[in-house]
Formats: C-alpha cells, sequence, structure tokens
C-alpha cells in the first residue's frame, strides 16, 4: 500500500484525533445496548379487566407516573388516592411562566417575570414520536401537540478552541463533514485500499452512495460548487430576475472540521429519540399533567409530605404531613404504587424487604441545570433567520434552545439559554440564582452579540436544588442495573415502585409512563389473584 | 494496508459523530460523560478553578471544591437542607469523625448522591474531606491523604 497522504494532515495526528474519541464511541455501544436507543415498549392501552373486589391503592407522587396509575387503576374500579408533596400536579413535567415562582433548596426564591405567553420546562420539554406511552395519553386527554424544532440547520455549533471562537451555522460543518469523510471513502476505494472488505460490486455501489452522501461532484471530489453549495447553503443564493445567478460558498477543509470537533454537535438529531417527528404540547409541558388533573385531580391530595411508609398482612400505611399546616396524617389502602424519586425515597422510613431497600439506595441522581431568558425581542429570529432548533457550544452551557412557535412575534421572546449536565452543572448549581442568570448572559453574548442589549430577565433551576427531586434523574450504572433493577421493579409485599427509574428510559417521561403501567399491570394479575 | 485501516477508522468517525455530548447526557454512565466530554473545554474557566472543564473539576484547593461543586447541596456555610428529603448538614457532624468516611462517600456516592469524586483526582478528594473536617465547627486534626483515597478505589 502506499503512503500517498489523503488529507492536508498527517496520519498519526488524524489517528490521534480519532484515538480521543474511541472511548466514548464504546461507551455509546454500551449506552445503546442498555436501552436509551430503543422505541418504547407500550403496546396500546391497557385493559385491566376483572373483579378488583373493591380494593384500594395508594398512590405516591403526582407525576406522570402517579397519574398515569391514578388513571387506569381507577378506571378498572379500584379505590384510589394521590399523595404529592407539591402544591400543584406534574412533578418533573413542569412550566415556570410569568408570575410563577420557585423556592430552591437553601431558601432563595426566584420569581418568573416573563411576558405573557413566554415559559421554560425545566424538566422534559420533549415528546419524541417514538414514545407511545405518552403520545397515547397526550392523544386521549386532548392535549394538544404542535412540532419541537429539534435540528435546525442555521443553527450554530461552537467551541471556543475552534474557528477562533467564531460560531458554525451547523449546515456548513455538517455537508463540510459528510463531504470530507466521503471523498477520502471514494479515494480508498479508488486505490483498491477496501479489497479485503468490499467486494468489486459493492464498491460500485458504494461510490454512488457516496457521491449522494457527500454531495461529491462526478470526479468524486467535494469542492466549491453546485453540489456542496446544495448542501450547505451559497454564498448568494439562487434567486429571480436579472441578478439571480447563485454564487457558491466554500467548504471549510477537512482538516480545520476534524480538528474543531464541532462534529460532536452534527447527529444528535440522528438519535432514535430525537428524530423528527419529535412535539412539545403547545403552551407547556405542564399541559400533560393538566389533561390528567381534569380527569383524576378529585384523587390527589397536595402539600403532602410523606414520612414514612409501613406495610403488614393486610395492607400498607403512609405516614404523611401537611406542608401548609404542619398536620400528621395518615392514609393507609391494600395496596400502595410508590413514584417518590429514589434520591427522597431512600431517605423515608419504608418497610419493604432487604433487596428492595438496597436498589432503592442504588441509584445516584444527575446534576442537570436550565436557565431560561427573556429578551426584549427574538434577535435569533430577525437578525439570523434562526426559527427554533438547537445551537451547541462547549461553553458552560452547553446549549442555547430557540422557541418553537409563534415565530415573527414582535414581542419578548425566551429562550432556553443554558441546559447543562456534568460537572458544570454541578458548578453551575452552587451559584445563586441571579448569578446563574448573569453568566449565562455572559456566556451566551460569544454567540449572540444581542444578548446584553436586549436582556429583559431570566430563571433557573439546578435539578440538585429541587426539594422535591434532589437531582434531575436515576443515573444507574450498568454494575447497579445489573444488580439491583429487578428488585426495584418487583412486587414487595404490597408495595411496587414507578417512576422513570424503574425504566430503561430513564429522564424521558415514556419511562414514568410505560414503568408505571408495567407496575399496574402486575399488581392487578396480583389482586386479580388473591 | 494504511489507508485501509484509515478509512475504517473514518468510517467510525461517522458513527462518533451520531452522537453529541447532550445526547450522551440524557443517559450515560459515568466514564462517558468523561469520554464524550475529553475535549469539551472552555478557554478560561474561573479563577478558582470552575468551568474550566466539563468531565473534570480543576478546583485547585479544598475551600475551592467545597464552594463550586459541594455547597450545591450541602449549601455554603454546610448546613444542609430540607424539603421532600434532606442534604446532611455537614456542621459539627460526627460522620465525619473517620476521615475514611467522607472519602469513601464522595468517592463511590451514597444513596441519591452521585460518585461525585469519580470527576476528582484522589489529591482533591483528599484535600476537600481536610477542608470539610476542619470547618464548619468541625476540628478534625488527623489529615486523609491522596494514598488513602488511592486504598479505596
Amino acid at each position: 500500500m502506499t503512503d500517498t497522504p489523503v488529507l492536508p494532515m498527517s496520519k498519526r495526528e488524524l489517528l490521534g484525533l480519532i484515538g480521543k474519541t474511541a472511548g466514548a464511541s464504546a461507551m455509546y455501544m454500551a449506552m445503546t445496548s442498555m436501552g436509551q436507543a430503543q422505541t418504547s415498549p407500550f403496546k396500546g392501552p391497557i385493559k385491566l379487566e376483572g373483579d378488583v373486589k373493591g380494593a384500594s391503592v395508594l398512590i405516591l407522587g403526582a407525576g406522570v407516573a402517579g397519574l398515569v396509575a391514578a388513571l387506569e387503576l381507577s378506571r378498572a374500579g379500584y379505590k384510589v388516592q394521590v399523595l404529592e408533596y407539591n402544591g400543584r400536579v406534574g412533578g418533573r413535567s413542569w412550566t415556570l411562566r410569568g408570575g410563577d415562582s420557585f423556592t430552591e433548596l437553601g431558601g432563595i426564591t426566584q420569581r418568573c417575570d416573563f411576558a405573557p405567553g413566554n415559559y421554560i420546562n425545566p424538566g422534559p420539554w420533549r415528546i419524541p414520536y417514538n414514545h407511545y406511552g405518552i403520545m397515547h395519553y397526550c392523544m386521549e386527554l386532548g392535549v394538544a401537540l404542535e412540532p419541537f424544532m429539534q435540528l435546525n440547520y442555521n443553527a450554530y455549533v461552537h467551541s471556543t478552541k475552534a474557528f477562533g471562537g467564531v460560531p458554525q451555522r451547523y449546515r456548513h460543518i455538517q455537508a463540510d463533514l459528510y463531504g470530507g469523510l466521503s471523498e477520502l471513502l471514494a479515494k480508498a476505494v479508488n486505490k483498491n485500499a477496501l479489497a479485503d472488505s468490499v467486494t468489486n460490486e459493492d464498491a460500485e455501489l458504494l461510490m454512488q452512495a457516496l457521491r449522494g452522501w457527500g454531495a461529491l461532484d462526478k470526479d468524486y471530489r467535494y469542492v466549491k460548487g453546485q453540489g456542496s453549495s446544495s448542501r450547505r447553503g451559497w454564498t448568494k443564493g439562487p434567486g429571480g430576475g436579472l441578478s439571480a445567478e447563485p454564487i457558491p460558498s466554500d467548504p471549510i477543509a477537512f482538516t480545520d472540521v476534524l480538528r474543531s470537533g464541532l462534529w460532536r454537535s452534527v447527529g444528535v438529531s440522528l438519535s432514535n429519540d430525537h428524530q423528527t417527528n419529535i412535539f412539545q404540547p403547545v403552551g407547556g409541558m405542564d399541559m400533560v399533567a393538566r389533561g390528567f388533573e381534569k380527569e383524576v385531580g378529585k384523587y390527589v391530595r397536595l402539600n403532602s409530605k410523606v414520612v414514612a411508609i409501613r406495610q403488614g398482612e393486610k395492607g400498607v400505611t403512609v405516614d404523611y404531613e401537611d406542608t401548609k399546616t404542619g398536620e400528621k396524617l395518615k392514609a393507609s389502602a391494600d395496596w400502595c404504587l410508590c413514584t417518590i424519586p429514589l434520591s427522597i425515597l431512600s431517605q423515608i422510613e419504608m418497610t419493604v424487604g432487604d433487596e428492595m431497600a438496597a436498589a432503592i439506595r442504588a441509584v445516584p441522581y444527575e446534576a442537570s441545570v436550565k436557565v431560561g431568558i427573556e429578551f426584549k425581542r427574538r434577535f435569533w429570529e430577525q437578525d439570523e433567520q434562526i426559527y427554533g432548533g438547537i445551537s451547541y457550544t462547549d461553553l458552560p452551557i452547553s446549549q442555547i434552545s430557540y422557541p418553537s412557535t409563534r415565530f415573527g412575534d414582535k414581542g419578548p421572546g425566551v429562550l432556553l439559554g443554558a441546559y447543562s449536565f456534568g460537572t458544570f452543572a454541578y458548578e453551575y448549581t452552587t451559584l445563586p440564582p441571579a448569578e446563574r442568570v448573569a453568566r449565562t448572559v455572559e456566556w451566551g453574548s460569544q454567540i449572540h452579540k444581542q444578548y446584553k442589549s436586549d436582556y429583559r430577565n431570566g430563571i433557573s433551576v439546578g435539578w440538585h436544588r429541587v426539594p422535591w427531586t434532589q437531582g434531575c434523574f436515576g443515573n444507574w450504572s450498568d454494575e447497579a442495573r445489573a444488580e439491583h433493577y429487578k428488585n426495584l421493579c418487583a412486587i414487595d409485599g404490597r408495595i411496587l415502585l414507578a417512576g422513570e427509574h424503574a425504566s430503561f428510559i430513564p429522564a424521558w417521561q415514556e419511562g414514568g409512563i410505560t414503568s408505571s403501567l408495567d407496575a399496574i399491570g402486575r399488581l392487578h394479575q396480583r389482586v386479580l389473584a388473591s | 494496508m494504511k489507508i485501509a485501516t484509515l478509512s475504517l477508522a473514518l468510517a467510525g468517525l461517522v458513527a462518533v459523530g451520531s452522537f453529541s455530548a447532550m445526547a450522551l447526557a440524557q443517559v450515560r454512565s459515568e466514564p462517558a460523560a468523561a469520554a464524550a466530554n475529553a475535549l469539551n473545554t472552555v478557554k478560561e474557566g474561573d479563577a478558582d478553578g470552575a468551568f474550566v472543564q466539563n468531565g473534570k473539576f480543576a478546583e485547585p484547593t479544598g475551600a475551592a471544591m467545597y464552594k463550586r461543586v459541594c455547597a450545591g447541596c450541602h449549601m455554603p456555610n454546610g448546613e444542609g437542607a430540607k424539603g421532600a428529603g434532606f442534604y446532611p448538614a455537614l456542621t459539627k457532624n460526627e460522620k465525619l469523625a473517620a476521615g475514611a468516611y467522607p472519602a469513601f462517600v464522595i468517592l463511590k456516592g451514597m444513596n441519591g448522591m452521585p460518585p461525585i469524586g469519580r470527576s476528582m483526582t484522589d489529591q482533591q478528594i483528599a484535600d476537600v474531606v481536610n477542608y470539610v473536617r476542619t470547618s464548619f465547627g468541625n476540628k478534625y486534626r488527623d489529615k486523609v491523604t491522596a494514598a488513602d483515597v488511592a486504598a479505596m478505589h
């Protein structure tokens, strides 16, 4: 084989770069096998048929897992009661609008000053089409959905370490990555370098595929011209009339694309949980909870803090306190479905067997921060032609998500100015809320210079400071899942658990809903058999 | 076969490009977070090490680590917090009597508390343990060392 360079960078450099990503690739495979990329197991509406003999179920937590259980169990004839810590239903399925306030652990209260119609969803914010469970309940409960702009080719990908910190359009990086890769592979095929893995017949097909996928020219090159500009956009786009002739744009050198690391952000939307169609409820994610509330709100007791869960031969008794009055109360039922996050449940006195108790203690809760910022105007639309979608950055804000609705609105607009995980999220959380907002504006202004002049107000939620979850979601390790997951989901006497933590779709509402349906299905069999 | 190797490696790159820090962030194990963020750095963090690099804490002292990381839950003066559950206060906390205990909890996690020490060096863990054990009314003189922490892995 020849050593002819195929790239304007040495092979050593290139392989070094690839090596840096190999660990991530291996982990992605592990993650996929964990279930992240699987579609929902939801198989249509649950049918709980048969005589439930007047059985009663006490449901702890009125997030989507608790609400779906209340709906289906009450329909099947069970007596249900729901205890909820907050003064509203929905749990993490939550929306902050103008006039709302939020008091985090540590005691600081933020008031949301957004203009009417503006909001952020501090928790879940997207509903993929293949999350069939939550899709089913949105349709059934009349929760109006609209498209969530997951992928916007005109939004930015940004690295403080690449292109002098100048944000790049997603379409440029994506087109030039695919084009560069295709050209390189075409060269390898032409040099017969893939002879041991591709037959001659397949090689011809591969060449066709590469030309199409990478927008290569007739000589299998990715160069300035019609092909590349039809993907990445033109310097001057085609129009009508005398001055209509388009001017092609210059692709970025492949080595610069690779070294920028920006290809990392290309393809988020390829993941099965982010593919189009993906939706959001019109008006805010809490519309899902409100849809359930119309049906089962009458069973829910708000402002109820669970302090102990005890079971005996014949039933379950829960001690709880009214968070407004301090009154100590008890609730009893034949069965208990507990959807309290494990971060909280692990601190509540509970009579369950050793296996479930160990499982409850086995799941750490991930850090995450969201910051909503309101601006005087939608400068991202008016100045930069960005209508919804997400920009990605290596700044601590990680992402900027532009609103997917009310395009062209002349009034103030709210964008999600930060959505961080990992160590940045821990560090973000320690900042006082006002400083979180100020830093978000500072960082965001590196991508949109209008941030400072057009800023109006902001609100932030650091999930480890949320009093009723102490974290964002249950972050199972593979080892903990292997040892404890089945014990967490099994019925322990008269108690069983549900929630995103009892699913293979952590952090998504679909995990909570499908775990709840699975749990009540098993509970129902137990009741019929008893 | 150098070019063939290289081309196949590039095909792998396409697969790598199909996920992002964000997709990973939705669900991932701790090592995934570190790997995905290996290049995810910012030019300038804060002077005390915060916001330098995602996936790895860069706080150089125990005091800085406590203030910029631990205080998110245990609060700025170690007072803890109470809601539906609680964050234990670290003020005059008897569980800090043996330095190995907080070091172990930081490294391995405890209930909902993540094994946050995986994003710290052994020295950083020792430093923050020593800081907490001599702050907030705690007066434990003996020190935990990086070697002590290393033995717990």
